[in-house]
């Protein structure tokens, strides 16, 4: 018999008697929130990220204005106005950053999804560059995970962030900057 | 399942002795304990509907496990839909023979591994190592506990029984390039880290990984993680190996709606976890391989009262609430799995023949914690009294009887002895093995050599 058959065999004679289950979904599917934004960024500050929210006409300024002097990746299909006049086409190694949009961002958890949609770039695109710039558009932030989960397309790669990355490993002191960007900066689009 | 053992040999009382006079890993341990659990209870009080979320995760796994043959095949399906190639496995040595041959196809004597707790309990590393493939592990912790020859002593913060001094010594020692003048600042350290390892990430060809999450419907693999190394694994090289026992399984897309509040929260004491990565079969180019792992799980499932044990999501919330295991640290589990997860199932998955296997019921005052700060609400101290009924009765026992006891000192016994009567009364309507009148006769039993932290400070830390 193959292990395939085997297994399956074993669970439907393992659980032939166990009773069938009725799932209770009485959690909040939405959350009432009344600044969405303002709570977003606030949290996102609280993983000690960079955010600024800001006029959806103030942005590219801001981009230019932090992507200077940096070697940056710039993803097919992010608007002209949110790369800030960078050259882009940096090579993955030797970039220093990378400016993206994103598909979703959660208020109460401060985190931002990628799908790798257009202007998302690639999943190493946002990874190996030390610097991630991500320019969320206000009608982008949802309130709660249950919210953001329903926006999203499980078929597209997803990476959620929520913060630069973080290590509590050595005595339990939070290091931030391990392997991903050690520096995240969010400017929300207003 | 496979004799794979990893952590001390012995039983767990003796191992609890040796532990317990350990000041260092005690007071690490207290305070990693304390620490996580003081940011889980904030943020898990920041949610009005935590009851209803736990109440429907341990539905939703309850429901995954009473169809799992089915489920498992429409994983099966969807992932092979999206290019992705799925293996079975009876137990470790299957699963061990699958990945080298994978590994070995490729032409590739070397992989890069996020941790993943299912292939450290099939001795993953040393089966590929018997083949001439080298693993490297790449979560920080991991790696200070690889490269410094030992055990991982939490499911969270493995390397939590070392400090900055000696993991620097590790550094030193064991990775070459660094510098001699690294300083033991914590920041350093984790650059030091970084450098070690951002080249092998950039050469790697194939990775392996665990998962904390398979979704049925759509054949998504989902790991949560805090460095960026788990994205360095899954994301850059052209092969990814994933084992994943046949329980990490939910239904639907819909479920992580549950499981992604509940587990970051409860595990780091994080509103969420600073990455989590999701993809459905072969990703951006990658060749892509699922290995599914039972290894035990199904005996496991076959008990009433013990396949609650496989609703677990590893969050080690019951590690931190534990006092035996705040006392004993992780080494003293004997398994991969250790603190009260581990007392239910490693006896349920290896079964109870080892003299450590059966004394791992007993590691445990039943105070009830464990229970009460589960995401999925597994009645850890319920599955202990069961295992203790089904436990050989011996010399194992015995001993195993009194280590609570003796490790609590005291203080806390009295009011434990008490709560533990009034809870284990309700439990089990079988002969008890004893466990109570053990709770008298450990009176005489030598007290926790108990150190203040001023004398632990004189020894370690002033200059
Ligand atoms: S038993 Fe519950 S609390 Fe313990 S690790 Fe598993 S899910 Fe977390």
């Amino acid at each position: 018999m193959s292990a395939r058959e085997e297994i399956l065999g074993r669970i439907r004679r393992a659980v032939r008697d166990a009773p069938e289950v009725e799932i209770p979904r009485d959690y909040r599917t939405s959350v009432p929130v009344d600044d969405p934004v303002g709570l977003f960024a606030e949290r996102v500050d609280d993983y000690r990220a960079v955010v600024h929210v800001l006029p959806a006409a103030e942005v590219p300024a801001k981009v230019a204005e932090l992507v200077r002097g940096r070697r940056m990746i710039v993803p097919d299909g992010l608007p002209d106005e949110w790369t800030g006049g960078a050259a882009g086409g940096a090579e993955l190694s030797g970039a220093d950053g990378v400016v993206t949009g994103c598909a979703v961002a959660i208020a109460e958890t401060g985190t931002i999804v990628l799908d790798a949609g257009p202007g998302q770039g690639t999943r190493a695109q946002t990874l190996v560059p030390d610097y991630h710039l991500c320019v969320v558009r206000a009608d982008q932030v949802v309130a709660s995970v249950p919210e953001a989960v329903a926006r999203l397309d499980p078929v597209r790669p997803l990476t959620w962030i929520s913060g630069p990355s973080a290590t509590s490993d050595i005595e339990l002191n939070r290091v931030e900057g391990v392997h991903g960007p050690r520096t995240l900066e969010v400017i929300v689009s207003i | 399942m496979s004799g794979t053992f990893l952590g001390m040999p012995g039983n767990f009382p003796k191992n609890a002795e040796k532990a317990v006079q350990n000041s260092q890993l005690r007071f690490n341990l207290r305070k990693a304990t304390h620490t996580i659990r003081g940011k889980r209870a904030s943020v898990v009080a920041e949610l009005p509907d935590w009851k209803e979320l736990r109440a429907a995760a341990k539905a939703v796994k309850d429901e995954t496990l009473r169809h799992l043959d089915r489920y498992l095949v429409q994983l099966e399906e969807a992932v092979t839909r999206a290019g992705g190639h799925v293996h079975w496995a009876r137990d470790a040595a299957e699963a061990n023979r699958i990945v080298t041959g994978l590994v070995q196809a490729t032409g590739e004597s070397e992989v890069v591994k996020v941790k993943s707790m299912a292939t450290q309990e099939i001795g993953l590393n040393e089966a590929l190592a018997e083949h001439g493939i080298t693993a490297y592990e790449t979560d920080l912790a991991e790696l200070i506990v690889q490269l410094g020859d030992d055990f991982p002593s939490h499911i969270l913060v493995p390397a939590i029984h070392r400090n900055r001094a000696e993991i620097r010594e590790i550094f030193l020692e064991k990775m070459p390039e660094t510098p001699d003048g690294l300083s033991d600042e914590p920041a350093a350290l984790a650059e030091a880290a970084r450098l070690h390892l951002r080249e092998r990430f950039l050469r790697s060809k194939v990775a392996i990984s665990g998962a904390n999450f398979m979704i049925a419907e759509t054949g998504t693999l989902v790991v949560l993680e805090s460095e960026g190394n788990g994205r360095m694994c899954l994301t850059l090289p052209e092969t990814l190996i994933s084992v994943v026992g046949i329980e990490k399984l939910l239904p639907s897309w819909r479920d992580l709606e549950i499981f992604l509040q509940l587990l970051p929260r409860s595990s780091t004491g994080e509103r969420m976890n600073p990455y989590t990565s999701m993809w459905t079969g072969a990703t951006e180019g990658q060749e892509f391989h699922l290995v599914l792992l039972d290894n035990g799980r199904t005996d496991v499932l076959a008990d009433e009262v013990g396949r609650q044990a496989l609703r677990c999501i590893r969050c080690s919330a019951c590690l931190n609430v534990c006092p035996v295991y705040e006392r004993t640290g992780g080494h003293a589990y004997g398994s991969v799995y250790p603190g009260p997860i581990g007392a239910i199932l490693t006896p349920q998955l290896r079964g109870m023949g080892s003299e450590l296997d059966a004394s791992l019921p007993y590691a445990s005052s039943l105070c009830g914690a464990c229970f009460d700060v589960c995401p999925v609400a597994i009645d850890i101290p319920e599955v202990l009294v069961d295992l203790r009924a089904k436990a050989p009765h011996g010399a194992a026992e015995r001993a195993g009887m009194r280590v609570a006891g003796w490790v609590l000192g005291d203080e806390a016994r009295l009011a434990k002895a008490q709560r533990l009567a009034s809870r284990v009364r309700g439990l089990v309507p079988r002969r008890l093995p004893g466990p109570l009148s053990a709770w008298t006769d450990t009176r005489d039993l030598p007290e926790i050599p108990e150190e203040s932290f001023r004398d632990w400070w004189e020894r370690h830390e002033r200059p």
